[in-house]
């Protein structure tokens, strides 16, 4: 019965979707206090639906109700509890309900947290949300229903796939999704100034946290899904340029350009197209996600399923959202229009060129993904594009926002002048300079340019955070005192966090591009193999192992430095019982400095062809990515979009407010 | 006028992808006429590459000479192979026709680490570090499979992972009147 009630409930949330999109349009349109204020039930309600309706079919997945299409084919009697509650996101069916569950989350949220914004643009926000979740929930009670029943019920089920079976699954998707869906507060408030023809600077700080939220779990899911990828698919890679990767990294560019837009449009009152538009493009740009994954048109290790009706609906939807919004944005552009001078080297012009490196970015990954699509499309093959295209593109475009992030928090808005600009950060020049030229001669193999110019750039990085908290920390008379760096406000110590992450990222980068090495070798049981002077390996022995769903041969490395043994590894290799999949289970050893990363190939004659591979730095790359997300949450927590009713007319576009202990009530 | 143009810039652009998504969706990877279809197989080229293998040198391409074989190019890179993967490996353990491996601009580590990873269907592979004999035959993109006569003309050629339908209604019965 659980499924029908779930059924039910899903209908009903989408009942409480339609009202939260009409009544509150009709309450500004007839200037209605009282069916405006009807969005808050409406979203509350629609929550608490949904909410049912997920935790219902996370019941049936529980209890093993087989009867259940989607659990028959997605769940098994021995797959483990957690993986059996992650398997209810683990199709197609699912995952859309899960979005629903986000969006229905975020709408309650803006709801909930609204409550100092003018009546009308609430109403507005919110009924835009209730018009974007129509959509889905039609998509999902038309084309897919989790709740479908099959019959007659099989005994058992087929079992979740066994890449998926993993504690990333738990996590990766909602934190994705989190990030996806919550460009639609951004997108809404877009739709909402557009029709008002509002973009000053309090529209901008209403935005802003949202963003920069949505903005960091974005950042937070495609880390873990590079982090899980990284250990379960064997081959030690932790990005691909696979197109559901792409799909979700674009909105993470477009997102990018869009909080630094966000801070011009708030503090200075420029870039208004750019920020519409921006908004507009970052939830566009999930949506296009959603219907790479779900449509069949490209061929990843992601996608779905394929079903070209559904494809259909979702390229129905996108042309209503994506191209309704982008009429709405050429109908009203001229409204939006507002610019204040500033001079060729200003914050703004940096801000400026950061946008437009990010949106170029997000085109190269846009051409490249899609570019299979459009060659199909005329006739003229059906190709792969890989990472040789990607890389060549992408890091000529990053080189340029990485010198320039640096710079920007230094710089002053309108008009910052040349030289006093490089004197203050000539040091932070000069050390990267050195270190990136030096660091690489203590290495043992060749010197690569490319590895100083990496280097060189994350030192840069760094130092220009080093620089604007050095400066922060100095007293009017010239003293250093830490404790002033207390009176910055959140925002400034996200963005500083976030950069600080950056540099993070591009070291491990940097470093596990240049140094790591790769053996590829027949091991049997007692070879020793030299990975480095000093530092061998050594198979010690094969045990076979019983997991609850699988059987497992398990290899035992014993990692041998100066004759002692330092530690151990132990790659499997997995033969899951239900869908009969063997899965290559890596062998880690992690530290700061890096990682070594043992997978298995095939078995010959008694032993196993070996992949060993050391991975110097590489836990820098996603360590660097969750301070990114971090410095997200962070930026978001800033006091200044915690004070309560704000008079809107009275807030100025050069908010000097920034300063914690501030909070007015 | 150039402000409209300018507003409805994004619009426009959207549109084109919109089209081109909607042609997308009823696609299939389908027969591509190519330019070699009954010429001779540029072998040649082939021969020059360096071998990914060294346990096959008894195996060449002169050997090949007077039999129906196949060209398959791939790359460990390349999502659309690793579909097409298991159904070569099941052709080559049918042991039908000599497939050879065309290795497209893919580190020779990274193409051991796919083959013994997936299993190796290949009678050999060469290397085309350099892209150059995909260039000379006509690739577009990996994977594509070529179909190569007694006579060393290329018969047929696929765009696109190969699917157990297009083997069993197109490869096979072209091979089987091939090999008469």
């Amino acid at each position: 019965m659980t499924a029908e009630l779930g059924h039910l409930a899903l209908a009903l949330a989408m009942l409480c979707g339609i009202c939260l999109a009409v009544f509150p349009s009709l309450g500004v349109w007839r200037r209605d206090a009282r069916l405006m204020a009807m969005a808050t039930p409406a979203a509350y309600w629609q929550l608490l639906l949904v909410l049912l309706a997920f935790v219902c079919l996370i019941e049936n997945f529980i209890n093993h109700d087989f009867s259940i299409q989607l659990v028959a084919s997605h769940s098994n009697r021995d797959l483990p509890f957690w993986y059996r509650v992650a398997a209810s996101w683990g199709s197609h069916e699912g995952s859309m309900l899960l979005w629903i569950l986000m969006l229905a989350a975020w709408t309650a949220a803006l709801a909930a947290l609204s409550g100092h914004l003018p009546q009308a643009m609430r109403a507005r926000v919110l009924a835009v949300l209730g018009a974007v979740s129509i959509g889905f929930y039609l998509f999902a009670l038309l084309t897919s229903n989790p709740f479908e029943r099959v019959v007659p019920a099989p005994i058992n089920g087929r079992d979740l796939n066994p890449l998926l079976q993993d504690p990333g699954m738990v996590f990766h998707p909602p934190l994705l999704y989190m990030g996806y869906v919550g460009f639609s507060v951004a997108f809404a408030f877009a739709i909402a100034g557009l029709i008002e023809g509002r973009f000053d600077s309090a529209w901008a700080r209403w935005v802003r946290p949202w963003t920069n939220v949505a903005w960091g779990f974005l950042s937070l899911g495609i880390c873990l899904g590079s982090f899980w990828a990284y250990y379960e698919l064997g081959w030690g890679g932790w990005w691909f340029w696979d197109p559901v990767e792409n799909a979700s990294f674009m909105p993470w560019l477009t997102g990018t350009a869009l909080i630094h837009s966000l801070a011009v449009t708030e503090k200075r009152g420029n870039f208004r197209s750019w920020t519409v538009l921006l908004a507009i493009l970052s939830f566009s740009l999930s949506l296009l996600g959603t219907f790479l994954v779900r449509s069949g048109v490209l061929t990843s290790v992601h996608a779905f399923a394929t079903d070209p009706t559904r494809g259909v609906f979702i390229l129905m939807f996108l042309c209503i959202v994506i191209g309704g919004s982008l009429s709405l944005y050429a109908a009203r552009a001229h409204s939006v229009q507002a610019s204040q001078a500033y001079s060729l080297l200003s914050r703004e012009s940096i801000l400026l060129a950061n946008n437009i490196l990010m949106v170029v970015a997000m085109f190269a990954v846009l051409l490249g993904t899609l570019y299979p699509l459009i060659l199909d499309s005329l006739d003229m093959g059906k190709i792969s594009v890989g990472p040789p295209y990607f890389d060549a593109v992408f890091v000529p475009l990053m080189l340029p926002a990485l010198f320039l992030m640096a710079v920007g928090p230094l710089s002053r808005w309108r008009d910052t002048p040349v030289l006093p600009l490089a004197q203050r950060m000539r040091w932070a020049f000069a050390a990267s300079l050195v270190i990136a030229l030096l660091l690489p001669l203590t290495a043992d193999s060749d010197y690569k340019p490319m590895t100083a110019l990496g280097l060189l750039m994350a030192f840069w990085v760094a130092g220009g955070v080093a620089m604007a908290a050095f400066e922060n920390m100095k007293t009017p008379s010239g003293a250093v005192d830490l404790s002033r760096l207390a009176l910055q406000p959140g925002s400034w110590w996200g963005m500083q966090l976030a950069h600080l992450g950056v540099a993070a990222f591009v070291l491990g980068v940097t470093l596990v591009n240049s140094y790591e090495i790769e053996i590829e070798k027949k091991l049997s049981p007692g070879d020793v193999l030299k990975i480095e002077e000093g530092l061998s390996l050594r198979y010690a022995e094969t045990t076979a192992r019983q997991g609850p769903n699988y059987e497992a041969i398990q290899v035992r490395f014993e990692l041998i430095r100066d004759q002692k043994v330092v530690g151990e590894l132990r790659p499997e290799k997995r033969r899951y019982k239900a869908s009969n999949m063997v899965m290559t289970e890596a062998g880690i050893k992690r530290s700061v400095l890096g990682d070594l990363y043992i997978s298995l190939g095939e078995a010959v004659d008694g032993g196993w062809v070996t992949r060993i591979q050391k991975k110097p730095a590489v836990n820098w790359i996603w360590i660097g990515v969750v301070m990114i997300g971090f410095g997200g949450f962070w930026a978001a927590a800033d006091a200044r979009y915690r004070r309560r009713r704000v008079n809107s007319l009275r807030a100025s576009p050069s908010d000097a407010s920034s300063k914690i202990g501030k909070v007015s009530g | 006028m150039s402000r409209w143009l300018k507003a409805g810039l994004p619009l426009l652009f959207f549109l084109v992808i919109a089209w081109f998504l909607l042609k997308g969706l009823d696609r299939n990877p389908r027969e591509i006429p190519s330019p070699l279809i009954n010429r001779a197989a540029p072998v040649a080229v082939l021969e020059a590459l360096p071998r990914l293998d060294d346990r096959a040198q008894a195996i060449a391409f002169k050997d090949l000479i007077g039999q129906v074989w196949l060209l398959n190019v791939w790359g460990s890179w390349c999502s659309g192979c690793q579909i097409e993967h298991p159904l070569l490996n099941r052709l080559a353990a049918e042991k039908l026709i000599p497939i050879v491996g065309l290795a497209w601009k893919d580190a020779p580590a990274q193409s051991h680490e796919w083959l013994s990873r997936l299993g190796d269907p290949y009678t050999m592979v060469v290397m085309d570090l350099q892209g150059k004999a995909a260039i000379e035959w006509g690739v577009y993109g990996a994977p594509e499979t070529f179909l190569i006569d007694k006579n060393n003309k290329v018969r047929y050629k696929h765009v696109g992972p190969l699917s157990l339908e297009i083997i069993d209604k197109e490869l096979r019965p072209l091979i089987a009147s091939l090999k008469q």
